[in-house]
């Protein structure tokens, strides 16, 4: 029987009333008394020179409040890199400068270079038009192609970096030459050239902002569609507008969906509080999807070479990998740690292999900044891993299930160092792959093949075995990696006098549940009832200080932060109770809501603790503080480590190339589980990503930097019809060792562990068909499965 | 979007006098005109919505010419026409979405003529005729490239009459993203003869493969276009598929609408 | 400017507009009904879907003054009338059909007009008929699943729950 309450209980989620009534409120729902418009200007070619703006005839027109340009913004700061990656050869990263608006240069198409605030929408919208065509741009070549930007130094996106290059990192460096002598001398080697495609994150909801300034205080307030307000207050307040942080207030409100793309500061928050600020009226702004498309930061967007070098029966040697990195125009937050400490770590996958070395050089183009979406790094270096590993399992005609098997770290090995410089805590690999094999029904493939050949179809079966490094993370790693930020988070536990509670969390939900799931923690740990917990999140005037949700982190960092300010509340109330009792404080135990004396029958519940803390009548006050709230911070002293085995089974109609995945599997280790149902539609959402990216999204820019596939029309989103109901299966359980609810997280692992298994399944198909295709590059698209069996 | 004034008139002849004004446009259902409305491609002084004119709503039967009002809905035509004309209602059932099915109409398809549209493969198939409020045109006049048609500025489709074929099948691939057709075979087999109309694939808008349409009337079967290329039309190249691509799904599909047919 | 009168959940409502005005910027700008969303500007997302005479329409690709007169319900209208969730909402909430919520309103506005007119879906049917209703958080898993489950149909069947 499942749980009813409290932890591993599948709760129906409370904030699912508001959202299935219409009462949800994101950010553009907000009206606000005065409220007016910002529209953008924004570059319609990729690369071009600011010759000069004429914002004369655009500053009379109907509505218009306020022109802005980059001229207004060029004293004030940059958008910052969170992160100082080193090259090979010790030289810190190139850092150009991220301007609020475009200043000197447009660098991508979509880039704003300018901001017109109005009455009204229509006006502002008219207003921007207008000033678009007062504007001149010289047109510059635009540099789209990676290998090509570094090799040709005369056309540079930023002018003072001459090779378009961030920086040519080594990891680890001194793997180097030992890898190249395992090459040398190793009896077999496969190697495959791949493209890990673009993708744009589409969270449904488009961003918004709106800015507010109080002149009677001095106070800003900042409404925005955040993955971590206190993040984004510190992006916008401390570095670029110079404001200090105690007088900006960040307010993520219901976020629609965020994987990644709303981590970041983006120039728009910062132009609609210098704006309210200049107009002293609320200026609000709303992304068109369109504007999405162009200026939300993407993802991925790798051309790996890699190498995997094993002796004749497949025991793996050594993996190397030589990797283009797309930045785009400018370096997004996190842009600089996505394709390295979040990649080149994970090169190892979940197996013994002796000696990896990863070689990621980031490239600078016209295009879009590209930071972390949904897997971040990780889906890079499983889908090269599995991809390649597969292809030397039909090179040198072994099954691809043993291989695995034969190569992972097995469970007496934890916690394992592997060569790219992460301590594995726990795992069990073997176990979710016996798993994957048992329900994905493995044994029935060969009947289920013959039944699609019937119709016409080929069948294939594709695996793939992933790990990733999340519960992003312990700050004293990272900082030596070249985070500039910690990765703490903090919670706040106020037990109010009627003994109900609110919990002030770091952690943001925008889709994962938090409201419901870490109430049902609370609850669990006090033996209360989980309707007397409110999850407070998303506000900085209410919550602590917490670093917000992203890298599957929400549970791992801030749940735990959340659980010892629980313990800091029961180690209170034992104090409390020791006095209302007349007992020693070792003799006072707590459970199921109730303090007792050991031995004895005497005891308070938990509500009546709470009220003699906020009125104090009969209290220790010469020794103990009124009140029960407490607030712990949380700093993990290691990553967590999810890992798992999936299943994919597709068919491929060879007149058409089409490919429908018929079933998907996921046998996953989370560690312990805190919402079974929770955890299944996380991994449902990732894996619906993985399909997507595996075989319809292409986000594809011409040579011009033009983004052909720029709206719904062309970048195909994946569909209700497109895919599967899938099978996850979390039974295989090896809890996290090192915070206390053994939880690791399940926010990315579909989207990581899928892509190759679809396109490992595709191969097999066509092989299985008589096709002997060894690679397609992703998206698998209809066309392109025809054109291989064209060229097979 | 631009500003403009909107109508939206009761009859056909007080649509067709409001259409006279500059820079007037006409509004079937508006599922692609609103898109290239927002995104400011076009600029009309006065809307003329015609989704209030009772009279070119319908669909019905006229011996063995099924007739559609110009305003009738896609979702309309997917339950009335069934029993007249399966293929047919079988295309407009899955015109886009359901949403977009409970606004588009058949006049406003076939008024823009989108390549990629599928109602057009079913008009010049089957060998329709387009009325409009002055004239009446042939399918095979009509269509005159992508975007293109015979229609005057301010002439409205007010019907559609599709003589009912004894066989026929519509088959799209659908591009994956808009989910249009990428290519659209719609084969209908007459007394008289098969017409084969491809929409979805040419630079030229929808065409008749001729080719296929001699093979099939001589022998309708899948196996009698085993072979041919439709190598003809200025084939679309994009993204999404090359000319030889389409040229591929062209051959597929008008097997595989065949075979549908029965 | 002219005015625009419909029924909006029931109650009669009008407004003046400009001729460019749409049904959603009507609903959620004039009337204050915030549940109906606009995910993208092609038409294609699906997160304003509302129903006009009873047929789901996308409220982004309709001018609010092609509906005068109409009967127009929106995810605010879609409770029981003591206040608890509808059918539909409910099965969405029993089998956790939503997770950001942005898209929800649109696929429960889209679930509603095929189960009134196809009381017994099968599971292809239900994922055809939400061909204009995208989805990024759920992989579409337990909106089906829900979409089957306010049908009436056993989904005990359905992996992973």
């Amino acid at each position: 029987m499942p749980k009813d309450f409290g932890i591993g209980a599948p709760q129906k989620r409370r904030e699912d009333i508001r959202f299935l009534t219409g009462r949800g409120v994101y950010t553009d729902d907000l009206k606000i008394a005065g409220q007016t418009y910002a529209v953008f200007c924004r570059s319609q070619v990729a690369h071009g020179r600011i010759v000069s703006i004429d914002t004369t005839a655009t500053a009379a027109m109907p509505g218009v409040l306020a022109v802005f340009t980059g001229e207004d913004f060029k004293d004030v700061g940059g958008n910052p890199a969170g992160w100082l990656i080193k090259s090979r050869n010790g030289e810190p990263m190139r850092e150009p400068k991220r301007p609020v608006l475009a200043h000197g240069k447009v660098r991508h198409v979509g880039d704003a270079y300018a901001a017109v605030i109005a009455e009204t929408y229509q006006q502002a919208k008219d207003a921007a038009e207008q000033l678009a065509a007062d504007t001149v741009i010289d047109e510059l070549p635009a540099i789209v192609d990676m290998a090509a930007a570094v090799a040709d130094a005369s056309n540079r996106v930023h002018d003072e970096i001459p090779d378009n290059l961030c920086f040519d990192w080594g990891w680890i460096e001194d793997n180097r030459a030992k890898v190249e002598e395992v090459f040398k001398t190793a009896p077999h080697v496969t190697t495959l050239e791949l493209v890990n495609n673009r993708l744009v994150p589409n969270a449904m909801e488009p961003r918004a902002s709106i800015g507010e300034y109080f002149p009677g205080t001095g106070d800003y307030k900042l409404t925005t569609t955040s993955q971590n307000p206190h993040l984004t207050r510190l992006l916008v307040a401390a570095f670029v507008l110079g404001i200090p942080e105690n007088k900006l207030t960040v307010v993520a409100p219901d976020v629609g969906g965020g994987f990644g793309s709303k981590i970041y500061h983006y120039g728009e928050e910062a132009l609609v509080l210098a704006a309210a600020k200049k107009l002293g009226r609320p200026v609000r702004w709303t992304a068109e999807r369109t504007e999405s498309f162009l200026s939300d930061a993407h993802g991925r967007d790798h051309v790996t070479k890699i190498e995997l070098a094993c002796d004749k029966q497949g025991n793996f040697l050594a993996f190397r990998t030589e990797t283009l990195a797309n930045v785009g125009a400018y370096l997004s937050n996190f842009s600089t740690a996505t394709p390295t400490f979040l990649h080149g770590t994970l090169m190892a996958g979940p197996y013994k292999v002796p000696a990896v070395y990863v070689n990621v050089k980031t490239v600078f183009t016209n295009t879009a900044p590209v930071d972390a979406y949904r897997g971040a790094g990780r889906p890079e270096a499983t889908f090269s891993l599995e991809r390649v590993i597969d292809k030397m399992c039909r090179e040198l005609n072994l099954d691809p299930f043993e291989v695995r098997r034969k190569n992972f770290i097995t469970t007496d090995m934890f916690p394992y160092t592997t060569p790219v410089g992460l301590v594995y805590d726990t795992g069990n690999y073997q176990a979710t792959l016996d798993k994957a094999i048992e329900v994905g029904d493995v044994k029935g493939f060969e009947a289920r093949r013959a039944e699609s050949a019937k119709r016409g179809k080929l069948r294939g079966l594709g695996l793939s075995t992933w790990i990733e490094a999340c519960g992003i993370a312990p700050s004293h790693l990272v900082g030596v990696l070249g985070s500039r930020v910690g990765l703490y988070d903090a919670a706040t536990v106020r037990v109010n006098a009627t003994g109900n509670i609110s919990v002030m969390v770091g952690a943001h939900s925008h889709g994962q549940g938090h409201e419901t799931v870490f109430a049902q923690i609370v609850a669990d740990k006090l033996g209360i009832p989980e309707a007397s917990v409110e999850i407070v999140h998303g506000d900085t005037s209410k919550i602590p200080f917490g670093m917000g949700s992203y890298g599957s982190r929400s549970l791992a960092v801030c749940g735990v932060a959340m659980t010892k300010a629980v313990d800091k509340i029961v180690a209170k109330g034992k104090k409390i109770a020791a006095h209302m009792l007349e007992a020693s404080e070792a003799d006072i135990s707590f459970e199921n809501g109730k303090f007792s004396v050991a031995g004895t029958d005497k005891a308070k519940t938990f509500g009546e603790i709470a009220f003699s803390a906020y009125v104090p009548h009969n209290y220790p006050l010469e020794t103990l503080e009124p009140g029960l709230e407490e607030t712990a911070f949380y700093d993990p002293n290691n990553f967590t480590y999810p890992a798992g085995a999936y299943l994919c089974e597709v068919e491929v109609d060879p007149d058409t190339g089409k490919v429908q995945v018929c079933s998907f599997t996921c046998a996953d280790d989370f560690g312990n589980i805190m919402n079974p149902m929770v955890v299944e539609g996380q991994v449902h959402g990732g894996v619906g990503q993985g399909i997507g990216q595996a075989l319809c999204e292409n986000t594809h820019y011409d040579e011009n930097g033009q983004l052909v596939t720029g709206s719904y029309m062309d970048y195909a989103m994946p569909r209700a019809s497109d895919v599967p109901f899938y099978t996850v299966d979390y039974s295989c359980q090896t809890p996290c060792t090192h915070n206390p609810l053994g939880v690791k997280g399940c926010g990315e692992a579909g989207a990581i562990g899928s892509p190759p298994a679809v396109v490992n399944a595709v191969i097999d198909a066509l092989h299985r068909g008589g096709i002997k295709v060894s690679h397609i590059d992703m998206p698998v698209s209809p066309a392109r499965v025809w054109s291989a069996i064209q060229n097979a | 979007m631009y500003a403009f004034d909107f109508v939206r008139p009761k009859t056909v002849a007080d649509a067709v006098k409001a259409l006279q004004a500059e820079d007037a446009q006409a509004l079937g259902g508006g599922q692609t005109l609103i898109p290239t409305l927002k995104q400011r491609l076009a600029q009309p002084s006065v809307l003329v919505s015609l989704t209030g004119i009772d009279e070119m709503k319908g669909v019905c039967r006229d011996g063995d010419v099924l007739v559609i009002g110009g305003g009738t809905l896609h979702a309309t035509v997917a339950r009335e026409a069934r029993a007249h004309y399966p293929a047919l209602a079988a295309l407009a059932g899955n015109i886009g979405d359901p949403a977009v099915r409970n606004r588009g109409t058949i006049g406003g398809s076939l008024a823009n003529n989108d390549p990629s549209a599928c109602y057009p493969s079913a008009a010049l198939a089957s060998g329709a005729t387009i009325v409009t409020n002055s004239r009446k045109i042939a399918a095979d006049d009509y269509f005159q490239g992508m975007f293109t048609t015979a229609l005057e500025p301010g002439e409205i489709i007010t019907s559609v009459r599709l003589p009912i074929p004894q066989k026929a099948a519509y088959v799209k691939f659908e591009q994956p993203a808009s989910r249009f057709a990428l290519v659209g075979v719609f084969v209908a087999k007459y007394a008289g003869g098969v017409r084969v109309a491809v929409t979805g694939a040419s630079n030229n808008g929808v065409f008749r493969w001729t080719e296929a349409e001699a093979a099939l009337s001589a022998n309708f079967s899948a196996g009698a276009v085993k072979g041919l290329k439709a190598t003809a039309a200025d084939l679309i190249a994009d993204l999404h598929g090359t000319a030889a691509y389409r040229a591929h799904l062209i051959g597929v599909l008008t097997a595989r609408a065949v075979a549908a047919a029965g | 400017m002219p005015k625009v009168t419909m029924r909006v959940n029931g109650r009669a409502v009008s407004g003046e507009v400009e001729g460019r005005t749409l049904l959603v910027q009507f609903l959620r700008e004039g009337q204050g009904l915030t549940g109906t969303h606009v995910g993208c500007d092609t038409s294609q997302c699906g997160a304003c879907t509302v129903h006009v005479n009873g047929a789901q329409v996308k409220s982004c690709t309709v001018f609010a003054l092609d509906v005068d007169g109409a009967e127009v319900t929106t995810i605010e209208g879609m409770a029981n009338p003591d206040g608890t969730l509808g059918r539909i909402q409910q099965a969405f909430q029993d089998h956790h059909g939503l997770q950001c919520g942005f898209c929800t309103p649109g696929m429960v506005m889209a679930a509603a007009a095929l189960l009134a007119e196809n009381p017994k879906p099968t599971e292809a049917e239900v994922r055809h008929h939400l061909e204009g209703n995208i989805c990024r958080c759920t992989g579409y898993h337990n909106i089906v699943k829900a979409v089957l489950a306010a049908s009436g149909q056993d989904v005990s069947a359905i992996a992973a729950e």
